[in-house]
């Protein structure tokens, strides 16, 4: 397998002495070829900053990130990313159809057919066949958030970057999107590199999680997920292995790992979603 | 059978409030308010007496009515593309605004007929002074609701974007101007009302052609049916092209989820 992504002591402050604050704080991790990797961290920790810097939509203030090779400067030609706002990301004024094609009208080589073909081809992949000449607001938000991802993935990107992408849907949409993904993943062979702050979507989603500490980003621990590639709702999420995993990364979360100097500060975020840090 | 329902509902009190005004301008006989019946007829002899060969249409059409539509539509054309080019400029810019913001703010504040007479001496008349005072009184709402239409683009949508690499023709064609659009048009709308009293008001000064000037014509004759024709003609005007730019708005504004919000809300520019 080869490396498809690779972050080295990546550090991001926003604002400069006196109202400096550090999001993200020396991070190294590579993600392979294929791997569908999960970050997992508590809210606010500095998750979407860490992705936002690999995505080149802002320049970190240290370190570097390298997407097959290639030192990223700006936003790498061959990336995707699905943000956790789909009923804001999705351009309400283009149809469904519109909105999957947006990336592809700029891309050399591609005919209106071959175009329209592949929107159409990325709706069926994410199950959403006949719905192209609707509009955003005509659909229900799994069904939206699953239009951005059929959006990213029609560009037949080399890395899908993925900001807490099932965060706003309800519980079964959630679960349905989290089957879809990974029989994606499958499927294509696509490296995806997810971000979560639900424990137990990393470890049934992953092959890999990595646990964040609480802000300023570091990572506390990076496990490989040790269950079957097909995943079942139901009996996976009872097998023993998933059971002990997940316990051992709400472990690491609740004691941010070997971080003493971090004062409890109350994060807020601990309160409004206890059952996803329990 | 309901758009007929919906047809009378909608102008029952106006045939209605026409209806009583003839009753009562017969039994008032008074020449200055001659009944709309009187005024129907003038109307036709004005302009839908004329030969066959030319659709009944007599020369007031040809030499004053179609000119006058030329100038509301070319100045306010001109606006358009003059409001929305640089309200898009402006909009995108992140400090323009702050130095150009007063200066269009006291302009704006100007009511656009004052300035006829420094255009007059600037221009004398003709159709360039006619065109600048509707170019200026009506480019204001345009330009600035552009601005704020440009500024509405949120930050995810940016965001989503540049994750694209969207090039700068895409982002302005398929994202900046769609989502400025509603605001756009609430601009327009009101821009194309200011144009049309514009164009009546630069007619009135001097002696030249159009329906500003037929109308003052009119009145300096005496001949009150014919003025009231014009006065009838223009409200007729101003209904006709605002459906008609109601009609665009609503194929192009079709996208938006609750049709009918933007019609409601007419911005305050
Ligand atoms: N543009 C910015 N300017 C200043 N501070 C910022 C900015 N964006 C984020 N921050 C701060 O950086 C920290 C991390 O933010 P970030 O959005 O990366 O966290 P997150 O882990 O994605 O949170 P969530 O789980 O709520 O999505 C937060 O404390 C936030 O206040
Ligand atoms: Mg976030």
């Amino acid at each position: 397998m080869s490396t498809m992504l690779n972050v080295t002591g990546l550090s991001h402050r926003y604002g400069s002495g006196e109202n400096a604050h550090v999001a993200v704080n020396d991070l190294t991790f590579v993600v392979e070829t294929g791997e569908l990797a999960c970050i997992v961290g508590p809210s606010g920790c500095g998750k979407s900053t860490l992705l936002r810097c690999i995505s080149g939509l802002i320049e970190p203030t240290g370190g570097e990130v390298t997407l097959h090779g290639d030192r990223v400067t700006g936003v790498p030609e061959d990336l995707a990313v699905v943000f956790q706002d789909y009923s804001r990301s999705l351009f309400p004024w283009l149809t469904v159809r519109q909105n999957v094609e947006f990336p592809l009208r700029w891309k050399r080589n591609l005919s209106r057919a071959e175009r329209r073909e592949r929107a159409e081809e990325a709706l069926s992949w994410v199950n959403l066949p006949g719905v192209g000449g609707k509009y955003p607001w005509q659909l229900s938000g799994g069904m939206q958030q699953r239009v951005s991802i059929a959006r990213a993935l029609a560009r037949r990107p080399a890395l899908l970057l993925m900001d807490e992408p099932f965060a706003s849907v309800d519980a079964q949409t959630r679960f349905e999107l989290e089957d879809l993904l990974r029989s994606v993943q499958v499927a294509h062979g696509s490296t995806i590199l997810l971000v979560t702050h639900d424990i137990d979507e990393s470890v049934y989603l992953g092959d890999r999680v990595l646990v964040l500490s609480k802000s300023p980003a570091r990572i506390v621990a990076d496990l490989p997920v040790d269950l079957p590639p097909e995943r079942d709702q139901i009996t996976t999420r009872e097998s023993k292995n998933f059971v002990s995993l997940r316990g051992e990364v709400a472990r690491l979360l609740h004691g941010g790992g070997d971080a003493p100097e971090q004062a409890p500060t109350g994060e807020p975020a601990d309160t409004t979603e206890p059952s996803t840090l329990a | 059978m309901s758009t007929v329902l919906g047809f009378l509902r909608r102008w029952s009190l106006f045939l209605g409030l026409v209806v009583l005004w003839e009753l009562a301008t017969r039994l008032a006989n008074d020449p200055f308010f001659p009944p709309p019946t009187t005024i129907l007829q003038k109307i036709g002899e004005l302009w839908f007496s004329g030969p066959v060969s030319r659709l009944f249409l007599t020369d007031d059409v040809y030499v004053d009515i179609l000119p006058s539509l030329g100038r509301v539509l070319g100045g306010w054309s001109i606006a358009v593309v003059l409001g929305v080019g640089l309200g898009t400029a402006l909009g995108r810019s992140r400090t323009g605004m702050d130095y150009v913001g007063p200066l269009f703010a006291f302009m704006r504040a100007i009511p656009p007929p004052t300035l006829i007479p420094v255009f007059l001496v600037l221009l004398s008349i003709g159709t360039t002074m006619k065109l600048t005072t509707i170019v200026f009184g009506s480019v204001w709402p345009i330009l600035l609701n552009t601005v704020d239409g440009v500024r509405s683009v949120n930050a995810t949508q940016r965001d989503t974007a540049r994750s694209f690499r969207t090039p700068q023709r895409y982002w302005i064609t398929l994202v900046v101007l769609p989502a400025a659009l509603p605001k756009i048009f609430a601009g327009l709308r009101l821009s194309l009302s200011i144009a049309l009293i514009l164009m009546v008001v630069s007619e009135m000064v001097g002696v030249t052609d159009g329906i500003g000037f037929e109308l003052i014509f009119s009145q300096q004759r005496f001949d009150f049916p014919a003025m009231w024709s014009w006065i009838v003609l223009l409200g007729a005007l101003g209904y006709g092209l605002n459906a008609l730019l109601l009609a665009v708005e609503r194929r192009m504004l079709g996208w938006q989820q609750t049709s009918g919000a933007t019609t409601a809300k007419t911005s305050g520019a």
